[in-house]
């Protein structure tokens, strides 16, 4: 099955090395295919950045996102910029201090958790925000496995970081296993998925 | 010959396309780098830069594109293998002395990353449109070799087979990416060195003093003598005899150029590789390459689903042209749909080897994205009702 996942922020939140881990993890440590590709352009520089990943267990034809089935966002401008090409019953994520999701469409699963606050506090460091967000875009969406992300992060982050961000990644991995309880309505709209 | 384990990164990798068509050219033996940065290209040059330095190659960042082709024809002299890689009116810039590498018989490659033209056009967007540039944007008459990957693992290979070719007939060799491939990030597993064939260059074992630097067999192909091997010997860009002195004559020049293009043109079966599949017995056979290629077999999976019978016949060398094939499928089907990021380049091409014996149909794009599979299935379907 094909999954397209976009993940959007700004330049400097690791946006990009979001989408390489993303793509690493499925392609080379979970055996599928994944074309993970960039925005590239002046837009690339402070402002909205965005990343696509493309993950099939057959081989990917068609190199970009046509209908995205999960939209990671970590700015107000991206998830602007990207909400529309959402499935209508797609899974939306979001840091809910960087993000106001407005009023959410019936139908789509959202899943809001304050990624950047936990790095911050929890972590000491704001830096890895993105991997907070990607270990609960892990146990959220469950598309590509923990073992292979982990993985992935080992040999895609510089050295030195390396237990800090394994750290963030089950951080986030976990906040959403701690509000797993709660029940997911098909077309609920938004439910609390961690703090 | 293997490949020097020195250049060989083995292993499994997540690269884009431009960096692993740098690890193809690394792992092919390429030690001299020079080029000047530019959309989507660079990097391929920004990766070569970094990793030159472990296996003792020479980067250099020339001043503009027409020094970069020039420098790199001189280290192939000096006895680099060398490359540079550009893109959209950085491969214009370089034209004059892709000629000059064709007429001296210079192994070398050049990797073009298409962006959308023409002019600066579309720097960070893609484009095929410079196929047709590929094979004759010099002037004067010769024969190039140019491969198109589809993926980030084929840009490896193929750059890999680029260097083999040019050494092998001593003639410039193209690799043409497009944006989309250069910028992808896909999966891209490197063989180690002894699984890798690296074509050994043609040095000459003439006695010194009777070295003829353009004296040929049945193969047309010269034998080389690089700098410092301490032949005493001369190369121009003017018409030039078996000595490489200038003689300026219908003579010379009836005895030069033709073995230039005949030299490659007698070896196409050597040289021309395509994928076909279920194209004997099709009604329709889409023909494509690079990016367009993948996008094809979405349209083609439509088409099918529809009932039409499609073949797919993918140029992994877009020169020489692989007419053979063509024409005698063209013998067979109903129509070509020839699916392209441009208004019509190899769409020509496969019109002349068809003879008129089929439809030959295009399915355009003016570039800056892929195609719609769609928009190509529409093209199939008035292929699937021509004659």
């Amino acid at each position: 099955m094909r999954r397209e996942i976009r993940i959007t922020g700004f330049g400097g939140q690791g946006v990009i090395l979001s989408g390489v881990i993303v793509g690493k993890a499925a392609s080379i440590y979970d055996e599928k295919n994944a074309t993970m590709s960039q925005s590239y352009g002046p837009e690339a520089r402070g402002s909205a950045c965005s990343t696509q990943i493309l993950v099939d267990d057959k081989e990917i034809l068609y190199p970009y996102i046509r209908e995205s089935d999960v939209l990671v966002a970590m700015s107000q401008e991206g998830y602007t910029k990207f909400l529309g090409e959402l499935k209508a019953d797609g899974v939306l994520i979001y840091d809910e201090d960087l993000v106001n999701p407005g009023e959410i469409k019936k139908g789509i699963k959202a899943y809001p958790i304050k990624a950047q606050r936990i790095a911050e506090t929890d972590l000491g460091r704001k830096i890895v925000t993105n991997i907070v967000i990607l270990g609960f875009m892990t146990a959220v969406t469950k598309a590509v496995p923990k073992e292979a992300m982990v993985e992935a992060i080992k040999t895609s982050v510089p050295k030195g970081t390396i237990e800090l961000n394994l750290k963030a990644f089950e951080r986030g991995y976990d906040a959403f296993r701690e509000g797993a309880g709660e029940q997911v309505e098909e077309g609920s709209g938004a439910r609390s998925g961690a703090e | 010959m293997k490949a020097d384990p020195v250049g060989v990164r083995t292993g499994t990798f997540y690269l884009d396309g431009d960096r692993a068509a740098a690890e193809g050219a690394i792992a092919a033996g390429c030690r001299f780098f020079a080029g000047y940065p530019i959309t989507p290209s660079t990097e391929c040059a920004e990766h070569i830069s970094e990793r030159f330095p472990e296996v003792g190659g020479i980067f250099i960042q020339m001043e503009d594109e027409i020094a970069s082709i020039t420098a790199i024809i001189g280290a192939a002299w000096g006895g680099a293998r060398s490359m540079t890689v550009t893109s959209g009116p950085g491969v214009s810039l370089m034209m004059e002395n892709i000629g000059l590498a064709a007429m001296l018989e210079t192994p070398c490659v050049v990797a073009n990353v298409q962006r959308g033209g023409p002019s600066t056009g579309l720097p960070t967007m893609v484009g095929q449109a410079d196929v047709m540039q590929a094979r004759w944007g010099s002037h004067g008459d010769y024969e190039i070799i140019a491969y198109s990957p589809q993926s980030p693992q084929e840009a490896f290979d193929f750059t890999v087979k680029a260097f083999n070719m040019a050494e092998k007939y001593r003639t410039p060799v193209m690799v043409l990416l497009d944006e989309c491939v250069g910028h992808m990030v896909e999966k891209v597993v490197i063989p180690p060195a002894d699984a890798i064939e690296v074509e050994p260059r043609r040095l000459t074992d003439a006695a010194k003093g009777e070295y003829l630097p353009y004296a040929y067999g049945d193969d047309l192909v010269p034998d080389m003598a690089e700098a410092g091997m301490g032949y005493r010997f001369h190369v121009t860009g003017l018409t030039h005899d078996e000595r490489g002195y200038p003689e300026m004559s219908v003579r010379c020049q009836d005895w030069l150029v033709p073995r230039l293009v005949a030299k490659i043109r007698q070896s196409a079966d050597d040289i021309v590789e395509f994928d076909e599949e279920n194209a004997d017995g099709a009604d329709v056979v889409v023909v494509s390459y690079g990016i367009s290629a993948r996008v094809s077999r979405m349209a083609i999976d439509l088409a099918r689903e529809e009932g039409i019978e499609v073949g797919f016949f993918r140029l992994r060398t877009i020169w020489p042209f692989p007419e053979k094939r063509i024409a005698e499928l063209a013998k067979k089907i109903k129509a070509f749909v020839v699916v392209e990021i441009n208004l019509g380049q190899i769409f020509y091409e496969v019109e002349r080897c068809a003879r008129g014996q089929c439809e030959t149909l295009l399915s355009p794009h003016a570039g800056g994205g892929v195609h719609d599979p769609e928009d190509i299935l529409k093209v199939i379907e008035k292929g699937a009702k021509a004659k």
